[in-house]
Protein backbone atom coordinates (compact mmCIF):
# COMPACT_ATOMS: atom_id res chain seq x y z
CA UNK A 1 0.00 0.00 0.00
CA UNK A 2 1.18 3.47 -1.04
CA UNK A 3 1.46 5.83 1.57
CA UNK A 4 -1.36 8.44 -0.61
CA UNK A 5 -3.43 4.92 0.39
CA UNK A 6 -2.62 4.86 3.91
CA UNK A 7 -3.63 8.02 4.30
CA UNK A 8 -6.57 8.36 1.79
CA UNK A 9 -7.79 4.94 1.43
CA UNK A 10 -11.37 5.90 0.62
CA UNK A 11 -10.74 8.28 -1.94
CA UNK A 12 -8.67 6.12 -4.11
CA UNK A 13 -11.30 3.17 -3.75
CA UNK A 14 -13.82 5.41 -4.84
CA UNK A 15 -11.41 7.00 -7.53
CA UNK A 16 -10.74 2.72 -9.16
CA UNK A 17 -14.85 2.10 -9.29
CA UNK A 18 -15.35 5.46 -11.08
CA UNK A 19 -12.85 4.62 -14.30
CA UNK A 20 -15.56 2.39 -16.43
CA UNK A 21 -13.83 -0.30 -18.39
CA UNK A 22 -12.14 0.09 -21.60
CA UNK A 23 -12.18 4.12 -21.44
CA UNK A 24 -8.58 3.78 -21.71
CA UNK A 25 -6.80 1.92 -24.06
CA UNK A 26 -2.53 0.91 -23.57
CA UNK A 27 -0.79 0.96 -27.54
CA UNK A 28 0.74 -3.06 -27.29
CA UNK A 29 3.48 -1.34 -29.09
CA UNK A 30 4.94 1.42 -27.27
CA UNK A 31 2.88 1.47 -24.19
CA UNK A 32 1.24 5.08 -24.48
CA UNK A 33 -2.06 5.30 -22.73
CA UNK A 34 -4.51 6.33 -24.89
CA UNK A 35 -8.10 7.74 -24.55
CA UNK A 36 -10.47 5.39 -26.32
CA UNK A 37 -12.61 7.84 -27.62
CA UNK A 38 -9.34 9.46 -29.42
CA UNK A 39 -8.34 5.74 -30.31
CA UNK A 40 -11.59 4.93 -31.83
CA UNK A 41 -11.74 8.80 -33.65
CA UNK A 42 -8.12 7.40 -35.45
CA UNK A 43 -9.14 4.07 -36.18
CA UNK A 44 -7.30 2.12 -34.02
CA UNK A 45 -3.60 3.23 -35.24
CA UNK A 46 -1.49 5.14 -31.90
CA UNK A 47 -0.90 8.12 -32.71
CA UNK A 48 2.12 8.43 -30.67
CA UNK A 49 4.09 5.73 -32.73
CA UNK A 50 1.25 4.54 -36.04
CA UNK A 51 1.12 1.18 -34.60
CA UNK A 52 -2.08 -0.31 -36.44
CA UNK A 53 -4.30 -2.13 -33.85
CA UNK A 54 -6.44 -4.62 -34.57
CA UNK A 55 -10.35 -4.16 -35.44
CA UNK A 56 -12.97 -6.34 -35.17
CA UNK A 57 -15.08 -6.73 -38.33
CA UNK A 58 -18.10 -4.24 -38.36
CA UNK A 59 -15.72 -1.43 -36.84
CA UNK A 60 -13.26 -2.42 -40.38
CA UNK A 61 -16.68 -2.16 -42.43
CA UNK A 62 -18.22 0.61 -40.82
CA UNK A 63 -15.13 3.06 -41.05
CA UNK A 64 -14.29 2.06 -44.69
CA UNK A 65 -17.62 2.20 -46.10
CA UNK A 66 -20.13 5.41 -47.18
CA UNK A 67 -22.24 6.08 -43.20
CA UNK A 68 -25.74 5.40 -45.73
CA UNK A 69 -26.70 2.46 -47.51
CA UNK A 70 -24.45 -0.33 -45.68
CA UNK A 71 -26.64 -3.83 -46.00
CA UNK A 72 -25.16 -6.60 -44.40
CA UNK A 73 -25.96 -9.87 -46.67
CA UNK A 74 -26.07 -13.66 -45.73
CA UNK A 75 -26.15 -12.70 -41.43
CA UNK A 76 -27.66 -15.82 -40.38
CA UNK A 77 -25.38 -18.29 -42.17
CA UNK A 78 -23.99 -20.32 -39.53
CA UNK A 79 -22.14 -23.88 -38.74
CA UNK A 80 -23.05 -27.80 -38.34
CA UNK A 81 -20.30 -29.12 -36.84
CA UNK A 82 -20.04 -32.05 -39.67
CA UNK A 83 -17.05 -33.54 -38.00
CA UNK A 84 -18.55 -33.88 -34.30
CA UNK A 85 -15.07 -32.71 -33.65
CA UNK A 86 -13.85 -32.98 -30.52
CA UNK A 87 -10.54 -32.18 -29.22
CA UNK A 88 -10.27 -30.74 -25.47
CA UNK A 89 -13.50 -29.01 -26.19
CA UNK A 90 -15.96 -29.69 -28.23
CA UNK A 91 -16.04 -27.54 -31.71
CA UNK A 92 -19.69 -27.18 -30.42
CA UNK A 93 -18.36 -25.57 -27.26
CA UNK A 94 -15.35 -23.14 -28.77
CA UNK A 95 -18.45 -22.23 -31.28
CA UNK A 96 -20.82 -20.64 -29.08
CA UNK A 97 -17.89 -19.48 -27.11
CA UNK A 98 -16.55 -17.58 -30.10
CA UNK A 99 -20.01 -16.37 -30.82
CA UNK A 100 -21.09 -15.33 -27.45
CA UNK A 101 -17.50 -13.05 -26.68
CA UNK A 102 -17.64 -11.50 -30.32
CA UNK A 103 -21.72 -11.50 -31.18
CA UNK A 104 -21.09 -12.64 -34.79
CA UNK A 105 -22.14 -15.20 -36.11
CA UNK A 106 -19.04 -16.97 -37.86
CA UNK A 107 -15.66 -15.41 -38.75
CA UNK A 108 -16.38 -13.15 -41.78
CA UNK A 109 -19.34 -10.33 -42.11
CA UNK A 110 -20.02 -9.04 -46.01
CA UNK A 111 -21.92 -6.07 -46.46
CA UNK A 112 -23.28 -3.95 -49.94
CA UNK A 113 -22.55 -0.52 -49.56
CA UNK A 114 -20.82 2.81 -51.87
CA UNK A 115 -17.04 3.67 -51.12
CA UNK A 116 -17.39 7.80 -52.09
CA UNK A 117 -20.28 7.05 -54.37
CA UNK A 118 -18.82 3.73 -55.64
CA UNK A 119 -21.07 0.88 -55.51
CA UNK A 120 -18.94 -1.94 -53.89
CA UNK A 121 -18.97 -5.26 -52.29
CA UNK A 122 -16.74 -5.60 -48.76
CA UNK A 123 -16.21 -8.95 -46.86
CA UNK A 124 -14.11 -8.53 -43.45
CA UNK A 125 -12.34 -11.33 -41.20
CA UNK A 126 -13.29 -11.28 -37.34
CA UNK A 127 -10.13 -12.20 -36.15
CA UNK A 128 -11.82 -12.57 -32.14
CA UNK A 129 -13.65 -15.25 -33.95
CA UNK A 130 -11.60 -18.82 -33.58
CA UNK A 131 -9.08 -16.91 -35.12
CA UNK A 132 -10.62 -15.54 -37.97
CA UNK A 133 -10.43 -19.33 -39.11
CA UNK A 134 -12.35 -19.92 -42.80
CA UNK A 135 -14.90 -22.93 -42.10
CA UNK A 136 -17.70 -23.58 -44.33
CA UNK A 137 -19.67 -20.12 -43.50
CA UNK A 138 -16.53 -18.04 -44.20
CA UNK A 139 -16.32 -19.59 -47.89
CA UNK A 140 -19.89 -19.62 -48.49
CA UNK A 141 -20.26 -16.04 -47.39
CA UNK A 142 -17.45 -14.89 -49.47
CA UNK A 143 -19.17 -16.69 -52.55
CA UNK A 144 -22.62 -14.85 -51.68
CA UNK A 145 -20.25 -11.60 -51.36
CA UNK A 146 -18.29 -12.53 -55.04
CA UNK A 147 -21.85 -13.72 -56.53
CA UNK A 148 -23.50 -10.26 -56.02
CA UNK A 149 -20.18 -8.83 -57.47
CA UNK A 150 -20.85 -10.65 -60.76
CA UNK A 151 -24.44 -9.53 -60.73
CA UNK A 152 -24.27 -6.38 -59.89
CA UNK A 153 -21.18 -5.27 -61.33
CA UNK A 154 -19.88 -4.01 -58.07
CA UNK A 155 -15.84 -4.14 -56.82
CA UNK A 156 -14.82 -7.17 -54.38
CA UNK A 157 -12.96 -6.00 -51.58
CA UNK A 158 -12.32 -7.89 -48.80
CA UNK A 159 -10.28 -7.50 -45.67
CA UNK A 160 -8.18 -10.77 -44.65
CA UNK A 161 -7.25 -11.14 -40.49
CA UNK A 162 -6.83 -14.97 -40.42
CA UNK A 163 -4.73 -17.96 -38.98
CA UNK A 164 -5.80 -19.92 -41.87
CA UNK A 165 -8.42 -23.09 -42.42
CA UNK A 166 -10.52 -23.66 -39.58
CA UNK A 167 -9.27 -27.37 -38.48
CA UNK A 168 -12.23 -28.52 -36.30
CA UNK A 169 -13.95 -28.82 -40.00
CA UNK A 170 -11.58 -31.18 -41.68
CA UNK A 171 -11.33 -31.33 -45.52
CA UNK A 172 -14.78 -28.85 -45.65
CA UNK A 173 -12.51 -26.51 -44.75
CA UNK A 174 -9.81 -27.08 -46.53
CA UNK A 175 -12.42 -27.04 -49.32
CA UNK A 176 -13.06 -23.50 -49.28
CA UNK A 177 -10.28 -23.10 -50.50
CA UNK A 178 -10.62 -24.01 -53.82
CA UNK A 179 -14.43 -23.20 -53.88
CA UNK A 180 -13.12 -18.98 -52.93
CA UNK A 181 -10.65 -19.27 -55.59
CA UNK A 182 -13.08 -20.13 -58.23
CA UNK A 183 -15.07 -17.18 -57.59
CA UNK A 184 -12.30 -14.72 -57.98
CA UNK A 185 -12.13 -16.78 -61.14
CA UNK A 186 -15.30 -15.95 -62.34
CA UNK A 187 -15.12 -12.20 -61.13
CA UNK A 188 -11.93 -11.76 -63.11
CA UNK A 189 -13.63 -13.39 -65.98
CA UNK A 190 -16.18 -10.81 -65.74
CA UNK A 191 -13.76 -8.01 -65.22
CA UNK A 192 -15.16 -7.11 -62.10
CA UNK A 193 -12.45 -6.08 -59.71
CA UNK A 194 -11.12 -7.48 -56.46
CA UNK A 195 -9.16 -5.58 -54.12
CA UNK A 196 -7.78 -8.26 -51.40
CA UNK A 197 -6.40 -6.00 -48.14
CA UNK A 198 -4.05 -7.77 -46.05
CA UNK A 199 -4.49 -7.09 -42.54
CA UNK A 200 -2.61 -8.15 -39.62
CA UNK A 201 -1.89 -11.42 -39.63
CA UNK A 202 -3.23 -13.30 -42.90
CA UNK A 203 -1.87 -16.75 -42.90
CA UNK A 204 -2.37 -20.07 -43.89
CA UNK A 205 -5.35 -21.26 -46.51
CA UNK A 206 -6.36 -17.65 -46.61
CA UNK A 207 -3.57 -16.24 -47.92
CA UNK A 208 -2.99 -19.19 -50.08
CA UNK A 209 -6.45 -18.89 -51.93
CA UNK A 210 -8.50 -15.41 -52.67
CA UNK A 211 -6.70 -12.96 -50.32
CA UNK A 212 -3.22 -13.36 -52.51
CA UNK A 213 -5.60 -13.29 -55.73
CA UNK A 214 -6.18 -9.77 -55.78
CA UNK A 215 -6.17 -6.88 -58.81
CA UNK A 216 -4.53 -5.53 -56.28
CA UNK A 217 -3.30 -6.07 -53.32
CA UNK A 218 -2.81 -3.80 -50.31
CA UNK A 219 -1.33 -4.49 -47.14
CA UNK A 220 -1.75 -2.36 -43.48
CA UNK A 221 1.57 -1.46 -42.31
CA UNK A 222 3.54 -4.10 -40.23
CA UNK A 223 1.00 -7.53 -40.86
CA UNK A 224 1.93 -10.56 -40.68
CA UNK A 225 1.67 -12.21 -43.81
CA UNK A 226 2.49 -15.82 -45.31
CA UNK A 227 1.68 -19.28 -45.60
CA UNK A 228 3.10 -21.33 -42.71
CA UNK A 229 3.75 -19.43 -39.32
CA UNK A 230 6.78 -18.27 -38.23
CA UNK A 231 7.48 -20.67 -35.57
CA UNK A 232 6.99 -23.03 -38.15
CA UNK A 233 9.11 -21.82 -40.44
CA UNK A 234 11.71 -21.56 -37.61
CA UNK A 235 11.43 -25.12 -37.01
CA UNK A 236 12.16 -26.64 -39.64
CA UNK A 237 14.99 -24.48 -40.99
CA UNK A 238 16.52 -24.70 -37.49
CA UNK A 239 17.63 -20.91 -37.20
CA UNK A 240 16.65 -17.80 -37.18
CA UNK A 241 14.21 -15.76 -39.14
CA UNK A 242 15.25 -12.59 -41.45
CA UNK A 243 14.27 -9.33 -39.69
CA UNK A 244 11.22 -8.16 -40.39
CA UNK A 245 10.24 -11.31 -41.90
CA UNK A 246 6.99 -12.28 -43.25
CA UNK A 247 5.76 -8.58 -42.52
CA UNK A 248 4.06 -6.41 -44.96
CA UNK A 249 7.55 -4.38 -45.50
CA UNK A 250 9.66 -7.09 -46.32
CA UNK A 251 6.60 -8.45 -48.59
CA UNK A 252 6.62 -5.35 -50.65
CA UNK A 253 10.33 -5.85 -50.95
CA UNK A 254 10.16 -9.30 -52.43
CA UNK A 255 7.45 -8.16 -54.83
CA UNK A 256 3.94 -9.73 -52.87
CA UNK A 257 1.94 -7.07 -52.42
CA UNK A 258 1.25 -3.80 -54.51
CA UNK A 259 1.53 -1.50 -51.50
CA UNK A 260 1.43 -0.30 -48.26
CA UNK A 261 -1.67 1.82 -47.25
CA UNK A 262 -1.86 3.49 -43.63
CA UNK A 263 -5.47 3.10 -42.45
CA UNK A 264 -6.04 6.81 -42.79
CA UNK A 265 -5.60 6.84 -46.38
CA UNK A 266 -7.49 3.34 -47.25
CA UNK A 267 -10.75 4.98 -48.41
CA UNK A 268 -9.05 7.43 -50.89
CA UNK A 269 -6.28 4.95 -52.15
CA UNK A 270 -9.10 2.29 -52.70
CA UNK A 271 -11.43 4.58 -54.34
CA UNK A 272 -8.56 6.17 -56.66
CA UNK A 273 -7.73 2.51 -57.83
CA UNK A 274 -11.28 1.71 -58.66
CA UNK A 275 -12.21 4.80 -60.08
CA UNK A 276 -9.63 4.22 -62.86
CA UNK A 277 -10.36 0.12 -63.15
CA UNK A 278 -14.29 0.94 -63.55
CA UNK A 279 -13.79 4.45 -65.55
CA UNK A 280 -14.99 3.06 -68.99
CA UNK A 281 -17.15 0.75 -67.42
CA UNK A 282 -20.84 1.64 -69.13
CA UNK B 1 12.27 -55.05 -34.18
CA UNK B 2 11.44 -54.77 -38.04
CA UNK B 3 11.93 -51.12 -38.71
CA UNK B 4 10.01 -51.71 -42.67
CA UNK B 5 6.89 -52.53 -40.39
CA UNK B 6 5.14 -50.12 -38.31
CA UNK B 7 3.95 -51.40 -34.64
CA UNK B 8 0.85 -52.74 -35.13
CA UNK B 9 2.04 -54.66 -38.44
CA UNK B 10 5.19 -56.32 -36.02
CA UNK B 11 3.31 -60.03 -35.63
CA UNK B 12 2.92 -59.91 -39.34
CA UNK B 13 6.46 -59.28 -39.64
CA UNK B 14 7.80 -61.63 -37.29
CA UNK B 15 5.35 -64.67 -38.80
CA UNK B 16 7.16 -63.65 -42.35
CA UNK B 17 10.43 -63.40 -41.02
CA UNK B 18 9.45 -67.22 -39.64
CA UNK B 19 8.66 -68.14 -43.18
CA UNK B 20 11.70 -66.51 -45.04
CA UNK B 21 13.70 -68.30 -42.57
CA UNK B 22 11.91 -71.16 -44.02
CA UNK B 23 12.18 -70.58 -47.51
CA UNK B 24 15.61 -70.49 -47.01
CA UNK B 25 16.39 -73.81 -46.01
CA UNK B 26 13.52 -75.64 -48.11
CA UNK B 27 15.92 -77.39 -50.32
CA UNK B 28 17.53 -79.23 -47.33
CA UNK B 29 14.44 -80.18 -45.03
CA UNK B 30 10.67 -81.28 -46.37
CA UNK B 31 9.00 -78.73 -44.89
CA UNK B 32 6.30 -77.83 -47.66
CA UNK B 33 3.18 -78.43 -45.39
CA UNK B 34 4.98 -76.37 -42.42
CA UNK B 35 5.73 -73.50 -44.76
CA UNK B 36 2.03 -73.60 -46.43
CA UNK B 37 0.05 -73.65 -42.94
CA UNK B 38 2.49 -70.41 -41.59
CA UNK B 39 1.64 -68.81 -45.04
CA UNK B 40 -2.49 -69.72 -44.07
CA UNK B 41 -1.76 -68.20 -40.59
CA UNK B 42 0.29 -64.69 -41.82
CA UNK B 43 -2.53 -64.22 -44.23
CA UNK B 44 -5.44 -64.81 -41.74
CA UNK B 45 -3.44 -62.64 -38.72
CA UNK B 46 -2.71 -59.83 -41.69
CA UNK B 47 -6.68 -60.19 -42.22
CA UNK B 48 -7.28 -59.79 -38.66
CA UNK B 49 -5.36 -56.72 -37.77
CA UNK B 50 -6.47 -55.08 -41.25
CA UNK B 51 -10.35 -55.21 -40.56
CA UNK B 52 -10.56 -53.13 -37.47
CA UNK B 53 -7.66 -50.01 -38.17
CA UNK B 54 -7.52 -47.60 -36.24
CA UNK B 55 -7.56 -44.18 -38.49
CA UNK B 56 -4.04 -43.09 -37.00
CA UNK B 57 -3.41 -46.37 -37.99
CA UNK B 58 -4.55 -45.95 -41.18
CA UNK B 59 -2.47 -42.71 -41.58
CA UNK B 60 0.91 -44.42 -40.25
CA UNK B 61 0.40 -46.63 -43.48
CA UNK B 62 -0.39 -43.55 -45.75
CA UNK B 63 3.18 -42.76 -44.92
CA UNK B 64 4.82 -46.85 -44.92
CA UNK B 65 8.49 -46.37 -45.68
CA UNK B 66 7.62 -48.96 -47.96
CA UNK B 67 4.39 -47.57 -49.69
CA UNK B 68 4.96 -46.77 -53.35
CA UNK B 69 6.23 -43.14 -54.63
CA UNK B 70 4.87 -41.60 -57.51
CA UNK B 71 8.11 -42.73 -59.05
CA UNK B 72 7.53 -46.26 -58.79
CA UNK B 73 4.05 -45.97 -60.63
CA UNK B 74 5.13 -44.16 -63.49
CA UNK B 75 6.90 -46.38 -65.57
CA UNK B 76 4.31 -49.39 -64.31
CA UNK B 77 0.50 -46.98 -64.93
CA UNK B 78 2.31 -45.39 -68.23
CA UNK B 79 3.52 -46.68 -71.53
CA UNK B 80 5.59 -43.59 -72.12
CA UNK B 81 6.84 -40.71 -70.20
CA UNK B 82 9.16 -37.66 -71.12
CA UNK B 83 9.79 -36.32 -67.85
CA UNK B 84 9.21 -31.95 -68.55
CA UNK B 85 11.61 -29.58 -66.21
CA UNK B 86 11.37 -25.80 -64.50
CA UNK B 87 9.07 -23.45 -64.04
CA UNK B 88 10.70 -21.04 -66.61
CA UNK B 89 11.23 -18.01 -63.73
CA UNK B 90 13.48 -19.33 -61.05
CA UNK B 91 14.11 -22.98 -61.04
CA UNK B 92 13.18 -26.87 -60.96
CA UNK B 93 11.95 -28.05 -58.08
CA UNK B 94 12.24 -32.35 -57.76
CA UNK B 95 9.14 -32.58 -55.23
CA UNK B 96 7.43 -32.36 -58.14
CA UNK B 97 7.83 -34.73 -61.33
CA UNK B 98 6.06 -33.71 -64.18
CA UNK B 99 5.78 -34.83 -67.95
CA UNK B 100 3.82 -36.15 -71.13
CA UNK B 101 2.55 -39.37 -70.42
CA UNK B 102 1.04 -41.78 -72.29
CA UNK B 103 -2.24 -43.68 -70.42
CA UNK B 104 -3.79 -46.71 -72.55
CA UNK B 105 -2.52 -44.66 -75.92
CA UNK B 106 -3.78 -41.60 -74.59
CA UNK B 107 -1.13 -38.51 -74.06
CA UNK B 108 -1.85 -36.99 -71.09
CA UNK B 109 -0.04 -34.16 -68.93
CA UNK B 110 1.37 -36.30 -66.13
CA UNK B 111 1.85 -34.23 -62.34
CA UNK B 112 3.08 -36.08 -59.29
CA UNK B 113 4.59 -35.30 -56.18
CA UNK B 114 7.50 -37.72 -55.19
CA UNK B 115 8.87 -37.74 -51.26
CA UNK B 116 12.12 -40.34 -52.10
CA UNK B 117 13.10 -43.25 -50.24
CA UNK B 118 17.18 -43.36 -49.28
CA UNK B 119 18.35 -40.04 -47.66
CA UNK B 120 19.63 -38.92 -50.87
CA UNK B 121 16.22 -39.04 -52.80
CA UNK B 122 14.53 -37.51 -49.72
CA UNK B 123 16.72 -34.65 -49.66
CA UNK B 124 16.31 -34.33 -53.77
CA UNK B 125 12.78 -34.45 -53.58
CA UNK B 126 12.64 -32.33 -50.22
CA UNK B 127 10.74 -35.28 -48.49
CA UNK B 128 7.99 -34.76 -51.00
CA UNK B 129 7.48 -30.79 -49.72
CA UNK B 130 6.89 -28.31 -52.49
CA UNK B 131 8.15 -24.93 -52.84
CA UNK B 132 6.29 -22.57 -54.77
CA UNK B 133 8.45 -22.98 -58.27
CA UNK B 134 7.27 -26.51 -58.27
CA UNK B 135 3.61 -25.20 -57.89
CA UNK B 136 4.77 -22.62 -60.82
CA UNK B 137 6.08 -25.64 -62.58
CA UNK B 138 3.06 -27.22 -62.28
CA UNK B 139 0.78 -24.51 -63.56
CA UNK B 140 3.01 -23.90 -66.68
CA UNK B 141 2.76 -27.73 -67.80
CA UNK B 142 -1.38 -27.68 -67.06
CA UNK B 143 -1.80 -24.40 -69.30
CA UNK B 144 0.48 -26.45 -72.16
CA UNK B 145 -2.01 -29.39 -71.62
CA UNK B 146 -4.97 -27.36 -71.64
CA UNK B 147 -3.47 -25.67 -75.07
CA UNK B 148 -2.84 -29.13 -76.43
CA UNK B 149 -5.81 -31.00 -75.15
CA UNK B 150 -4.36 -33.01 -73.21
CA UNK B 151 -6.25 -34.68 -70.06
CA UNK B 152 -4.23 -33.84 -66.73
CA UNK B 153 -3.23 -37.05 -64.15
CA UNK B 154 -1.64 -35.80 -60.91
CA UNK B 155 -0.26 -38.06 -57.74
CA UNK B 156 -0.71 -36.64 -54.28
CA UNK B 157 1.48 -37.50 -52.28
CA UNK B 158 3.14 -34.60 -49.47
CA UNK B 159 3.51 -33.68 -45.96
CA UNK B 160 2.25 -30.36 -47.55
CA UNK B 161 4.04 -27.29 -49.15
CA UNK B 162 7.43 -26.57 -48.04
CA UNK B 163 7.85 -23.89 -44.98
CA UNK B 164 10.92 -22.80 -45.63
CA UNK B 165 12.29 -18.69 -45.76
CA UNK B 166 13.14 -19.21 -49.46
CA UNK B 167 9.14 -20.28 -50.21
CA UNK B 168 8.41 -17.57 -48.21
CA UNK B 169 9.95 -15.30 -50.06
CA UNK B 170 9.25 -16.05 -53.39
CA UNK B 171 5.22 -16.33 -52.81
CA UNK B 172 4.53 -19.98 -51.71
CA UNK B 173 0.83 -18.43 -50.77
CA UNK B 174 0.40 -17.11 -53.99
CA UNK B 175 1.64 -19.90 -55.99
CA UNK B 176 -0.80 -22.13 -54.57
CA UNK B 177 -3.86 -19.74 -54.66
CA UNK B 178 -3.17 -19.11 -58.40
CA UNK B 179 -3.06 -23.09 -59.22
CA UNK B 180 -6.27 -23.39 -57.45
CA UNK B 181 -7.43 -20.34 -59.32
CA UNK B 182 -6.25 -20.95 -62.81
CA UNK B 183 -7.26 -25.01 -61.79
CA UNK B 184 -10.98 -23.69 -61.15
CA UNK B 185 -11.56 -23.42 -64.81
CA UNK B 186 -9.21 -24.89 -66.79
CA UNK B 187 -10.85 -26.44 -70.21
CA UNK B 188 -9.36 -29.63 -70.10
CA UNK B 189 -9.94 -32.98 -67.57
CA UNK B 190 -8.22 -33.22 -64.57
CA UNK B 191 -7.92 -36.40 -62.29
CA UNK B 192 -6.31 -36.30 -59.30
CA UNK B 193 -4.96 -39.31 -57.01
CA UNK B 194 -4.00 -39.62 -53.03
CA UNK B 195 -1.26 -42.31 -53.47
CA UNK B 196 -0.14 -41.79 -50.21
CA UNK B 197 -0.28 -38.70 -48.07
CA UNK B 198 -2.73 -35.36 -49.07
CA UNK B 199 -1.32 -32.81 -46.75
CA UNK B 200 -3.26 -29.71 -46.95
CA UNK B 201 -3.03 -26.34 -49.26
CA UNK B 202 0.42 -28.41 -50.60
CA UNK B 203 -2.02 -31.15 -51.39
CA UNK B 204 -5.05 -29.05 -53.00
CA UNK B 205 -2.71 -26.68 -55.37
CA UNK B 206 -2.69 -30.20 -57.61
CA UNK B 207 -5.67 -31.39 -56.44
CA UNK B 208 -8.51 -29.34 -57.91
CA UNK B 209 -10.09 -32.15 -60.03
CA UNK B 210 -13.29 -33.37 -61.70
CA UNK B 211 -12.15 -36.53 -60.28
CA UNK B 212 -10.58 -37.27 -56.77
CA UNK B 213 -9.50 -41.11 -56.36
CA UNK B 214 -7.42 -42.16 -53.16
CA UNK B 215 -5.98 -45.22 -52.46
CA UNK B 216 -8.02 -46.91 -49.46
CA UNK B 217 -4.83 -46.82 -46.71
CA UNK B 218 -4.63 -42.73 -48.06
CA UNK B 219 -4.95 -39.62 -46.11
CA UNK B 220 -6.07 -36.09 -47.01
CA UNK B 221 -6.38 -33.39 -44.55
CA UNK B 222 -6.56 -29.99 -43.63
CA UNK B 223 -3.81 -30.47 -41.31
CA UNK B 224 -1.24 -33.49 -40.12
CA UNK B 225 -2.64 -35.52 -36.93
CA UNK B 226 0.72 -33.99 -35.62
CA UNK B 227 0.31 -30.55 -36.41
CA UNK B 228 -3.52 -30.47 -35.23
CA UNK B 229 -2.31 -31.98 -31.97
CA UNK B 230 0.31 -29.78 -31.32
CA UNK B 231 -2.31 -26.65 -31.66
CA UNK B 232 -5.39 -28.04 -29.91
CA UNK B 233 -3.74 -30.65 -27.46
CA UNK B 234 -0.36 -28.36 -27.42
CA UNK B 235 0.83 -32.39 -27.74
CA UNK B 236 2.32 -33.88 -30.78
CA UNK B 237 2.22 -37.22 -28.85
CA UNK B 238 -1.60 -36.84 -29.21
CA UNK B 239 -1.64 -37.13 -32.92
CA UNK B 240 -3.38 -40.47 -32.29
CA UNK B 241 -6.26 -38.87 -31.15
CA UNK B 242 -6.34 -35.95 -33.77
CA UNK B 243 -5.94 -38.11 -36.69
CA UNK B 244 -9.66 -39.72 -34.78
CA UNK B 245 -10.86 -36.18 -35.07
CA UNK B 246 -9.96 -35.56 -38.68
CA UNK B 247 -12.18 -37.53 -40.43
CA UNK B 248 -9.17 -37.83 -42.87
CA UNK B 249 -9.17 -41.59 -44.17
CA UNK B 250 -10.83 -42.44 -47.77
CA UNK B 251 -13.72 -44.02 -45.96
CA UNK B 252 -14.59 -40.86 -44.51
CA UNK B 253 -14.07 -38.48 -46.89
CA UNK B 254 -16.34 -40.63 -49.52
CA UNK B 255 -19.17 -40.68 -47.27
CA UNK B 256 -18.92 -36.96 -47.20
CA UNK B 257 -19.25 -36.26 -50.69
CA UNK B 258 -15.75 -34.69 -50.88
CA UNK B 259 -14.02 -37.62 -52.84
CA UNK B 260 -15.07 -39.55 -55.59
CA UNK B 261 -13.63 -43.17 -55.86
CA UNK B 262 -11.69 -45.26 -53.24
CA UNK B 263 -9.00 -47.63 -55.09
CA UNK B 264 -8.70 -51.09 -52.87
CA UNK B 265 -5.31 -52.06 -51.33
CA UNK B 266 -4.10 -55.53 -52.09
CA UNK B 267 -4.44 -57.27 -48.07
CA UNK B 268 -2.20 -55.85 -45.93
CA UNK B 269 -1.56 -52.50 -47.80
CA UNK B 270 0.16 -51.17 -50.84
CA UNK B 271 3.43 -52.34 -49.90
CA UNK B 272 2.43 -55.87 -49.42
CA UNK B 273 1.80 -56.12 -52.88
CA UNK B 274 3.66 -53.49 -55.05
CA UNK B 275 2.82 -54.92 -58.93
CA UNK B 276 -0.55 -55.70 -57.64
CA UNK B 277 -1.36 -52.01 -56.74
CA UNK B 278 0.18 -50.67 -59.61
CA UNK B 279 -2.42 -52.51 -61.53
CA UNK B 280 -5.25 -51.50 -59.13
CA UNK B 281 -4.05 -47.98 -59.92
CA UNK B 282 -3.81 -47.89 -64.16
CA UNK B 283 -7.21 -49.73 -64.49
CA UNK B 284 -8.85 -47.20 -62.34
CA UNK B 285 -6.88 -44.35 -64.05
CA UNK B 286 -8.01 -45.74 -67.45
CA UNK B 287 -11.56 -46.64 -66.70
CA UNK B 288 -12.38 -43.18 -65.45
CA UNK B 289 -9.99 -41.16 -68.24
CA UNK B 290 -12.01 -42.37 -70.61
CA UNK B 291 -15.81 -41.89 -68.57
CA UNK B 292 -14.84 -38.50 -68.43
CA UNK B 293 -13.48 -38.05 -71.89
CA UNK B 294 -17.02 -38.44 -73.14
CA UNK B 295 -18.37 -35.02 -71.55
CA UNK B 296 -18.11 -31.70 -73.68
CA UNK B 297 -15.74 -29.09 -71.76
CA UNK B 298 -18.67 -26.94 -71.69
CA UNK B 299 -20.14 -29.60 -69.56
CA UNK B 300 -17.15 -30.61 -67.98
CA UNK B 301 -16.37 -27.58 -66.50
CA UNK B 302 -19.98 -26.72 -65.52
CA UNK B 303 -19.83 -29.63 -63.37
CA UNK B 304 -16.83 -29.15 -61.63
CA UNK B 305 -17.81 -25.49 -61.26
CA UNK B 306 -21.17 -27.36 -59.55
CA UNK B 307 -19.01 -29.89 -57.72
CA UNK B 308 -16.56 -26.50 -55.90
CA UNK B 309 -19.18 -24.60 -54.87
CA UNK B 310 -21.03 -27.77 -53.20
CA UNK B 311 -18.23 -28.37 -50.79
CA UNK B 312 -19.30 -27.19 -47.44
CA UNK B 313 -22.21 -27.66 -44.92
CA UNK B 314 -23.96 -24.92 -42.87
CA UNK B 315 -27.24 -23.69 -41.47
CA UNK B 316 -28.67 -21.08 -44.07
Amino acid sequence: MSWLEKILPSITSVAKKNIPEGLWNKCPKCETTLYSQELKALNGVCPQCDYHMRLTARVRIDGFLDKQGQEEIAADLSAVDPLKFKDQKKYKDRYLQAQKTTHEKDALVVKTGTLNGIKVVVAAFEFKFMGGSMGSVVGEKFVRAAKISIKTNAPLICFSASGGARMQEGLFSLMQMSKTALMIKLLSDKKVPFISILTDPTMGGVSASFAMLGDVHIAEPNALIGFAGPRVVEQTVCESLPKGFQRSEFLLEKGAIDMIVHRSELRTQVHKILSAMTFNND
Amino acid sequence: MNLDYLDFEQPIAELEEKIQALDNIKDKVDIVNEMKALKVKSGALTKKIFSSLSDWQISQLARHPKRLYTLDYIPHVFDEFTELHGDRTYGDDHAIIAGIATLDAQPVMFIGQQKGRTTQEKLKHNFGMPRPEGYRKALRLMKLAEKFSMPIVTFIDTPGAYPGVGAEERGQSEAIAKNLFEMSTLATPIISVIIGEGGSGGALAIGVADITMMFKYSIYSVISPEGCASILYKDTTKASLAAESLKLTSTHLKEEGLIDIIIDEPLGGIHRDPSQSKVLLKKALTQELNKIKQLSIKQLLQNRQEKLLSFGRFKD
